[in-house]
């Protein structure tokens, strides 16, 4: 996927909620939300558990960063597609080992390649200065 | 468990013409749409004490009341889109905190913002239900726009059970049937064919472009009153046999990838269980239902989560079309749908008070029971209104 110079590409709003998630992706580290009372790995990151309801059990573990394809779509026309990115150009929902899923982008095939249940691994890719993003490859193992 | 049962009644409707653009502010459309309501109501305006609206509105209701000059309004509020401000209006006149309400939404979405488009505006404004979480962890990666974040379930929904487009393609197809029919239909055109569904570009893969409702520009306005009070009034009461939400289960707006299965609609399941527990009625009783065709996959998912068949039948049910059209198992989208009519929250509620008044351009005969759900791929809404 390629992007449209000169348009910029929104990014998160920091909080407490989800600050140590996107401060990992920018040091190159890939980290998920987890309660280490029910051993049971939370996205999107929330303040609760929504188990046993604790606020304090909540902790941010690294991840080998290994799933697979769940899902996709694929955009086609610049009239539906967000600006900042040439179409075509697929969108990835990946369920991690661990168990939840993300949104993101493949870096190294093309939309027609991209398949459900297709193994892949993180990467990160620094787009700017200020901006880091994870997206995923396909994994060879 | 009290039930709002038969409490209340939608006395008068009104819609303005629907267009992709409607040349004139969303605030002047709510004021016209709204006296008609009353009108076909013969409510008089003063009269009714209560308004609800959709919160991705733009026009504040104050503004709204101060052209109409409603003065004495005991009862306001803002709610989610779909249907959900009828549901907030009928539970207000069955508390019996007003009278007669006025329920209204007026947009501009054809010919100015495309809703969940502007993402830029959108969060600025905190549109489309302050779901920020949602667009930090989408947007940087180009998942924007309603069509994207649902077309990630569709897909698994299609893929998980083998549903296919020369299945899904009829409800596109039977809605611009309906909707030929309809004057006020805004993409009013000859009938689809099943050849132009599957010619159709693939635009957010999976969904083509004919499987997309349009935005339009226009204002509709629904008059309900206290069930007592109706009968006397102008026009046949339409009562409200149920309203029912459905939230939950690992929930967002169109982007509920965290649950378990993410190829189902869990929310209408919910919401047809209460719909059918407070009327009393089942899926056996129901042949016609305006059903929430913003991207036409949805409509064999709500089929199946709204009890018309089993998991995963839904394709299968809509392939060739006879079972939805007028005199099917269930006609559905009987004023052509969001797919022929254009894409605007509380039309479809109006098509179902045409039914049972059978004043619809597809009229069934002898329609006692009408059912209506919005809000497919996240929170749903839902009402069974009847004779
Ligand atoms: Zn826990």
């Amino acid at each position: 996927m390629e992007y449209v110079p000169g348009i910029p590409i929104l990014k998160a709003s920091r909080d407490d909620d989800n600050r140590p998630f996107w401060e990992a992706v920018d040091e190159h580290r890939f980290v998920l939300q987890r309660c280490s009372h029910c051993d049971r790995y939370l996205q999107p990151p929330r303040p609760m558990c929504p188990q046993c309801r604790s606020m304090d059990t909540l902790e941010w573990v690294e991840s080998p960063g290994r799933g697979e394809i769940y899902s996709y779509v694929t955009y086609t026309t610049d009239r539906m597609a967000y600006p900042a990115m040439k179409v075509p150009y697929s969108v990835v929902l990946v369920e991690m080992e661990e168990g939840v899923r993300l949104v993101s982008n493949m870096i190294d095939i093309e939309p027609d390649e991209v398949r459900i249940g297709l193994p892949v691994e993180v990467v990160f890719d620094d787009i700017s200065d200020d901006l880091t993003l994870f997206k995923f490859k396909v994994r060879e193992d | 468990m009290n039930s709002i049962k038969d409490t209340v009644a939608i006395v008068g409707v009104a819609t303005t013409e629907f267009s992709e653009d409607s040349g004139r502010t969303e605030y002047s459309m709510a004021c016209e749409v709204i006296k008609a309501a009353a009108d076909d109501a013969g409510v008089p305006l003063e009269d009714i004490d209560g308004m609800v609206k959709d919160v991705v509105d733009g026009i504040d209701a104050m503004y709204v009341q101060k052209a109409l000059g409603m003065e004495t309004l005991t009862y306001s509020s803002d709610s989610h889109w779909g249907t959900s401000p009828l549901i907030n209006a009928v539970t207000a006149l069955a508390a019996g905190i007003c009278s007669h309400v006025v329920y209204y939404r007026s947009a501009n979405n054809g010919s100015g913002k495309r809703a969940g488009s502007d993402f830029r505006a959108a969060k600025e404004t905190k549109d489309e239900s302050l779901d920020l979480i949602r667009y930090d962890l989408h947007h940087p990666f180009g998942l924007m726009g309603p069509a994207g974040s649902a077309g990630i379930g569709i897909r698994r929904y299609l893929r998980d059970y083998g549903v296919g487009a020369e299945q899904v393609g009829w409800v596109p197809v039977v809605c611009s049937e309906h909707g030929s029919n309809n004057p006020h239909a805004a993409f009013r055109n000859a009938p689809l064919t099943i050849e132009d569904y599957l010619a159709s570009e693939l635009v957010v893969d999976p969904l083509r472009r004919l499987d997309i409702a349009p935005e339009v520009d226009g204002a509709i306005a629904i008059v309900l009153s206290r069930a007592e009070l109706a009968a006397d009034l102008a026009k046949q009461p339409v009562y409200v046999g149920a309203v029912a939400m459905g939230s939950g289960t690992n929930g967002e707006h169109y982007s509920s990838y965290s649950r378990d299965d993410i190829a189902g609609l869990p929310e209408m399941e919910l919401m047809a269980a209460e719909l059918y527990r407070v009327a009393g009625v089942g899926p056996d009783d129901i042949h016609v239902a305006q059903l929430d065709d913003r991207y036409a996959p949805y409509v064999p998912m709500q089929i199946e989560a709204l009890g018309f068949c089993g998991k995963g039948e839904g394709g299968a049910f809509c392939e060739g079309g006879d079972n939805l059209r007028v005199g099917g198992r269930l006609a559905i989208n009987t004023g052509g749908g969001f797919l022929s009519e254009g894409f605007s929250h509380g039309v479809n509620v109006i098509e179902a008070v045409h039914q049972i008044r059978g004043t619809s351009t597809n009229q069934l005969d002898g329609v006692e029971l009408a059912m209506v759900a919005t809000g497919a791929g996240g929170p749903a809404d839902g009402v069974i209104l009847h004779s």
